[in-house]
């Protein structure tokens, strides 16, 4: 075996870093969406290898619902304060308030789906070309098909039936003016890739990746942390318990894991030993339709 | 198949773990695709790897026994698994190429699923440009027909570096070693024809998981690993050229700090070659000389770096580099020029015309360009070359000559693979409409 060899997570960080830079020297104004989660978070640290010694040359966009985990916004702010990154924050609530939207309702009432309004008026605000997105192929079918450049148009709308070859690594981020690239550097990795590459590079997670003692309410099997997001009503299953979080979404729809890994050996090793994906185990909205992500894609969610 | 039941080879449980972090440097990536006409178990072959594999997960095989009782299916039907959007679904067909994942302790694979149909020569060109390995599954009962033929001549033309030949269905043939044998003998001319460089057969059943995963009890005649322990074991290391070195610039870093004031950083991938701190190297298509001061992965200094790593270079002479220039090593030059002819497979519904012009990018490289002349058409079931054709449409392949505005630093697709593709884009749509292989 010669030495000029890669392991996978250095094949997957070389392709990752060869997209960030494609973006930045394709387009005028690129943006890197940034949630907080660790696919975002895997983004900002190839950004910055991508651009060392300099800074990243795009900002990091925040599309905030409102009802994200405190420990997700102060690490948020952190890291950007920490990389000298610019960070914009545009919040749903206040997209909710001027465009007159209809808040969800329910119990778990989610500003999940009112998030691309936002994303969509943020794009047209700072005329951003391109947007540098955490998704995977490997999370739900109807990503498996996207490409590394998607084009948009300006509804945010993705069409699978017109999407445009991909080959070798060339990228075509031609567009027409309103049309815009979403990006995605780490289409290629799995999430089992996510977390051996941030056990590898030694990356800093928010807290509550990490089993922690929270009040949770349990529904239909799953555990939602209790917040002032969702409703309480009487009858409700509430108690303490030892949990962590697999995806950091929003409070009122991404579900806890009851666990005790503490560090993020334990915390592979149990992902490792479970055979429930990503999404079945953390996001409740995905339930609702086999469809669900397409029809949100389709709507310029991601 | 029963959902209840586990997968199969739980002696194998152990083994399958997740590799310790020492044993993860090993670990690195086969990228392939698969090929078959409509029917061949294409889809059953792929469910079969993911399935036995374990790389389905509960909750998606619940997704799938539902789906399959919709259409009153009683076993789950591994086809369903990698059949993507619901648009396609409801056509019941597969339109477009998708990627699957899955992974083994020695390997994670990288699935290109393009769909076998007749007019999908653009999908499949897609899938090839990217792969080290293709799967060509034949159908024992059936032998080589025209689509097997079509999907080699393909691979060739695309440099594919390893054939699989999957002879499946083995068990409607009663596991007969001499429907293998005739197929082997038939397929070996083709592949020798085409000049197809490591071939490999192997009798499977992707319904039944005969060599796939596990070794066939039924194929007892037959000696060879399972389609899996081949894929993992294939050597893909010397598929990335180590001896000619070549680094697109895809961007120049300036910090313009006051500690990094006259800081000029070229930011890139290594497409092929090595390069160390020292190293004497030519900026094309400048055509100046240079030395390598230092090389940057991330913030960390390294002595070497190779493809196909993405690194930043920092030269000792004060040179005009920007985005779409070349840092070659000092032996074995690249082609210059702003005239050569390509290999171009056709990808848009518009035809292509002689005389147009269209931008060309060749890895971080974009120039305007004219096709000037269609010199033939070939034929991808037959090889034959029809002169002069009047129209190239959708998924033909043709030989053609493209003038650039400025000249372009490139090798033959033949010797360099990752420096001799290229795409072409119509101005108007911006779509990509063309790949090409450049004949040097
Ligand atoms: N008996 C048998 N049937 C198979 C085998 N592989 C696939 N099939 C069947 O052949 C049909 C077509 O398979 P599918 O995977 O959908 O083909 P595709 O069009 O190439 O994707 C299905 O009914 C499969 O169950 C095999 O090894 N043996």
């Amino acid at each position: 075996m010669s030495k000029y060899q890669l392991n996978h997570l250095q094949q997957l960080e070389a392709e990752g870093i060869h997209i960030m830079r494609e973006v930045a020297g394709q387009f005028e104004r690129p943006a890197l969406l940034f949630s907080g989660g660790k696919d975002s978070i895997t983004l900002v640290h190839l950004a910055r290898k991508a651009f060392a010694p300099g800074k990243i040359p795009f900002p990091l966009v925040h599309i905030d619902t409102g009802h994200n985990f405190p420990e997700a916004l102060s690490y948020r702010d952190e890291l950007a304060e920490k990389i000298g990154a610019k960070l914009i924050v545009r919040n749903v609530g206040d997209t909710i308030r001027e465009k007159k939207l209809t808040e969800p309702k329910g119990k778990f009432a989610s500003r999940n789906a009112l998030q691309s309004y936002t994303l969509l008026d943020t794009i047209a605000e700072f005329e951003f070309d391109a947007c540098i997105g955490g998704a995977r192929r490997d999370e739900e079918k109807a990503r498996a098909k996207e490409r590394i450049f998607s084009v948009r148009d300006e509804f945010g709308t993705w069409d699978p039936k017109r999407q445009r070859p991909e080959l070798w690594n060339i990228y075509n981020g031609k567009i027409s003016k309103g049309e815009n690239v979403r990006v995605f550097p780490i289409s290629n990795w799995t999430e089992l890739d996510v977390w051996h590459y941030i056990q590898s590079e030694k990356i800093e997670l928010p807290s509550i990746y990490f089993a922690h003692e929270r009040e949770v309410l349990e529904h239909q099997g799953q555990l939602l942390a209790v917040s002032d997001f969702i409703r309480i009503e009487e009858g409700d299953n509430i108690s303490k318990r030892q949990v962590r979080y697999r995806t950091v979404g929003d409070m009122t729809c991404t579900a806890a894991v009851e666990s005790t890994a503490s560090t993020l050996e334990d915390v592979i090793r149990e992902i490792t030993a479970t055979r429930i994906s990503e999404r079945g185990e953390t996001r409740i909205d995905d339930r609702i339709s086999e469809a669900a992500m397409e029809d949100r894609k389709k709507n310029g969610y991601f | 198949m029963d959902i209840s039941k586990k997968p199969k080879f739980k002696s194998d449980e152990v083994k399958r773990k997740e590799p310790k972090s020492k044993k993860l440097k090993r670990m690195d990536i086969l990228r392939f695709i698969t090929a078959g006409s409509v029917d061949d178990g294409k889809s059953t072959l792929i469910g079969r790897l993911l399935y036995d594999s374990k790389s389905i997960l509960v909750d998606q095989m619940e997704t799938l026994a539902g789906q399959s009782k919709n259409v009153e299916h009683a076993d789950i039907d591994l086809a369903l698994l990698t059949d993507g959007l619901r648009a396609e679904r409801e056509q019941g067909i597969t339109i477009d190429i998708a990627y699957k994942y899955f992974s083994t302790p020695k390997r994670k694979f990288i699935i290109a699923d393009a769909p076998g149909h007749v007019q999908y020569t653009r999908n499949m060109v897609t899938g090839a440009s990217t792969a080290n390995l293709i799967v060509i599954l034949i159908d024992a009962r059936l032998g080589v027909i025209e689509q097997t033929r079509r999907h080699s001549i393909i691979a060739s033309l695309l440099r594919i570096p390893h054939v699989v030949v999957a002879v499946n269905k083995m068990d409607l043939v009663e596991f007969s070693q001499d429907v293998y044998s005739n197929i082997l003998i038939e397929y070996s001319k083709l592949a020798e024809s085409l000049g197809l460089p490591d071939v490999k057969f192997i009798p499977i059943s992707a319904l039944k998981g005969d060599n796939v995963v596990d070794q066939s009890t039924n194929i007892s005649w037959y000696e060879g690993p399972t389609l899996l322990s081949y894929l993992e074991e294939i050597d893909v290391e010397s598929d990335i050229n180590l001896e000619i070195p070549r680094f697109a610039v895809q961007y120049v870093i300036r910090p313009q700090t006051e500690e990094l004031h006259d800081y000029r950083g070229y930011a890139g991938e290594i497409v092929s070659g090595v390069y160390s701190k020292g190293d004497k190297v030519n900026v094309l298509p400048q055509g100046i000389s240079a030395t390598i001061k230092s090389i940057f992965l991330g913030e960390q200094q390294v002595e070497e770096a190779f493809a196909p790593q993405s690194v930043t270079i920092e030269l000792n002479e004060d040179i005009d580099i920007s985005r779409g220039d070349v840092i070659v090593g000092a032996g074995n030059p690249p082609l210059v020029d702003n005239e050569f002819d390509v290999l171009l497979c056709w990808m848009d519904t518009k035809p292509l015309i002689a005389g147009n012009k269209y931008l060309l990018q060749h890895n971080s490289k974009v120039v305007r360009s004219v096709v000037r002349e269609v010199e033939y058409k070939l034929d991808v079931n037959s090889l034959e070359k029809a002169f002069n054709p009047e129209q190239v449409q959708l998924n033909e392949i043709v030989r053609a000559k493209i003038k650039t505005q400025t000249p372009l630093v490139f090798d033959d697709y033949k010797k360099l693979r990752a420096n001799g593709g290229v795409i072409l884009i119509d101005e108007t749509s911006n779509v990509t409409v063309g790949a090409c292989m450049i004949e040097g």
